[in-house]
């Protein structure tokens, strides 16, 4: 490899839970990424998230060894309910959170009014994907950093680097939905639960296996089936966008969205940093903390080897992918649209 | 009392890839007999569709007034690709009104009157009141919003001096995305899409394994499969202060359905009898009210059966 210098990318790890937050700093993260046990942030899932007072020892825990923690206060409150997001804001300024990653407008204004100082990173939530967009939340909310749909190619990454006044962060591993962010009811379509204002993508309570005489396994969301498995396939949680489906004049039922993959840019790391993109983002905050170690490190392992000129080894990321099958989703090129 | 203000009937943008001629000649008809107040014209779904239509869009646009109309000129709800991001900044620089459908058309906007479209994530009055700060006089709300929220909005918007409307007519968007299942469908791709989406006027209806229509695809957007029907709920619509009743176009006679809705907004028809003549009009899908009682968007439920607040 040439003596090319790239920048170090801040790798920013998900902690659904106080253990997982320590299991991710230690396993090298730059940054975590959290939220309270509540609708104000977009993995509102059972047993998952933090109370004020874990998030207050998780910070102290992370800064202590030199890492920071973000709050996650993406989610969009319905008129008459704002007071549990503001709360959240507070709250989270309060503690000297490193920083707050909001979608909503109205959230947004309130925190850049109330917490002057307080940074603040926009959300994959609020699908801001041109220049204009994400220059209008940075003027008039002073957004430090975007976290970019996944929809981008690097190349257009490179190019929207020039042209906007804050840092990006981009999506580099873990589940993708195939909808842009926060513009999806689909979830709320079939169980009355929103994933914009209440934080769930197909929720597990609404989630149904059944198995027939032949070991077939039908999956379900609410009332509609969205995969069967043959006896002995793998089966993969019911999510509406990678479902399979039939439409007229097509014998067989498709993945009419996407396949069930995973992201894993780990391949595209060099080019992402020559990009201009300032921080790595994991997704899996419902994840064990096995998992989060894993890919944690190897990711550490991955940025550090390019930085100091070798060649990363990250072989073992397509073990801990969605059904083993990966993709570079949109970050590859064009023809994924 | 606050006087309610007249119920305004609003014919939304065409989401769907109808040919030029048809749109030209469903706009002159519109015109002509439907007793809309106000007609959106304008490409939100695909940048691809816009320059068919763009040669008609000033006849349309006059021939629409000349009959009464207000006219408001609509932005693509999903920006990122520079062609996208011309039509848009083309679109808000024209002296009109214009209806921002992403963040990126509120750039050009703000400091001058502007409408909000329904593909805004404007949830609560907050953002309501923020985006009125900026120039912003009407908001389309988005179609999940559920009746106690869409009662806070209502409550908030007098003092802002702007009006709301939500949908009552027609599929309801549910989903964009970066790519386009019409062309995945066909084995191309968004750049090679030859146009799939032209041959489903009111979008392709996916099913379920076991049968069951589900949802309905057009190009980025994913769309419900059955067919939202407010009519039961516009009393109380009018109550909470949401002044205008938003159509999305299908193929069906829109005439008609508008003089059904313009018929129950001045109380000369019930709810009862107009479902028994939109159902008669071949709509798109089965009638479904979920969304406004706080349920499954795709269920349909009598007002007040079990919803929760």
């Amino acid at each position: 490899m040439s003596a090319e210098k790239l920048t170090r990318p801040e790798l920013v790890c998900p902690a659904g839970t106080p253990a997982s937050l320590r299991t991710a700093v230690d396993a090298g993260a730059d940054a975590v990424y959290c939220g309270f046990q509540n609708a104000t942030n977009a993995r509102n899932f059972p047993g998952l998230n933090f109370t004020p007072a874990e998030l207050e020892a998780a910070i102290a825990y992370a800064h202590e060894r030199g890492a920071k923690v973000l709050l996650a206060v993406n989610t969009f409150p319905p008129a008459g309910q704002t007071a549990l997001w503001k709360e959240a804001i507070d709250i989270g300024a309060g503690f000297g959170i490193d920083a707050i990653i909001v979608a909503d407008i109205g959230v947004a204004d309130y925190a850049a009014r109330r917490h002057p100082d307080q940074r603040l990173h926009l959300s994959v939530q609020a699908g801001a994907a041109s220049p204009e967009a994400i220059g209008f939340y940075c003027d008039e909310f002073g957004v430090k950093r975007v976290v970019l749909p996944r929809m981008l190619t690097v190349a257009e990454i490179s190019g929207l680097h020039q042209q906007i006044p804050c840092e990006i962060e981009a999506f580099v591993f873990g589940n993708i939905g195939m909808m842009a962010e926060g513009r999806c009811s689909l979830t709320n379509y079939v169980t009355g639960l929103s994933t914009n204002m209440d934080g769930v993508c197909s929720p597990a309570g609404q989630v149904h296996y059944e198995e027939d005489a032949q070991k077939n396994l039908t999956t379900r969301l609410g009332g509609f089936v969205v995969d069967r498995f043959a006896c002995g396939e793998s089966a993969g949680y019911p999510t509406i966008c990678k479902g399979r489906y039939h439409v007229a004049g097509r014998a067989e039922a498709y993945h009419a969205f996407e396949e069930p993959v995973s992201l894993n840019l780990s391949a595209l790391l060099p080019d992402l940093m020559r990009a201009g993109v300032t921080a790595l983002k994991i997704e899996g905050r419902q994840r064990s903390r096995a998992y989060v170690r894993s890919v944690v490190a190897a990711f550490r392992q991955a940025v550090d080897a390019l930085l100091a000129g070798g060649d990363p080894q990250i072989s073992s990321l397509l073990a801990l992918t969605e059904g083993h099958r990966e993709t570079q989703g949109a970050f590859q090129g064009k023809t994924w649209r | 009392m606050r006087m309610a203000a007249k119920t305004e009937l609003i014919l939304g943008p065409v989401p769907f890839h109808w040919p030029a001629e048809t749109l030209r000649d469903f706009y002159f008809r519109i015109a002509d007999e439907a007793p809309v107040d106000v007609v959106y014209l304008g490409e939100v779904v695909c940048h691809k569709r816009a320059p068919f239509f763009a040669p008609q869009l000033d006849e349309v646009a006059a021939r629409l007034k000349a009959a009464g109309r207000r006219v408001v000129f609509s932005t693509l709800a999903e920006v990122m690709l520079p062609a996208e991001r011309r039509l848009v900044e083309a679109m808000c620089a024209m002296d009109e009104i214009v209806e921002a459908n992403d963040v990126s058309a509120l750039s050009h906007l703000a400091g001058r009157p502007h409408h909000i479209g329904p593909y805004m994530n404007v949830y609560n009055e907050d953002t309501l009141r923020f985006l009125a700060g900026k120039g912003a006089a009407h908001f389309s709300l988005p179609a999940e919003l559920p009746a106690g929220a869409l009662r806070a909005l209502g409550a908030a918007a007098p003092a802002l001096g702007v009006s709301l409307d939500v949908q009552v007519f027609g599929r309801v968007p549910l989903a964009l995305s970066a790519r386009c299942y019409h062309a995945r469908l066909t084995g191309r791709t968004k750049d090679s899409c030859q146009y799939a989406c032209e041959a489903d006027p009111d979008g392709l209806a996916l099913e379920t394994l076991e049968g069951t229509r589900f949802l309905a695809i057009n190009g980025i957007q994913t769309l419900s499969h059955s067919c939202l029907n407010l009519a039961a709920e516009i009393a109380e619509l009018k109550e909470m202060g949401i002044t205008g009743l938003r159509l999305s176009p299908h193929s069906c006679d829109m005439v008609a359905v508008a003089e059904i809705f313009r018929a129950v907004a001045d109380g000369a028809l019930g709810p009862g009898e107009a479902e028994d003549r939109l159902a008669a009009l071949d709509p798109p899908g089965p009638f479904a009210n979920g969304f406004f009682h706080g349920r499954p968007g795709c269920i349909r439920t009598m007002a007040g059966e079990g919803a929760p607040a």
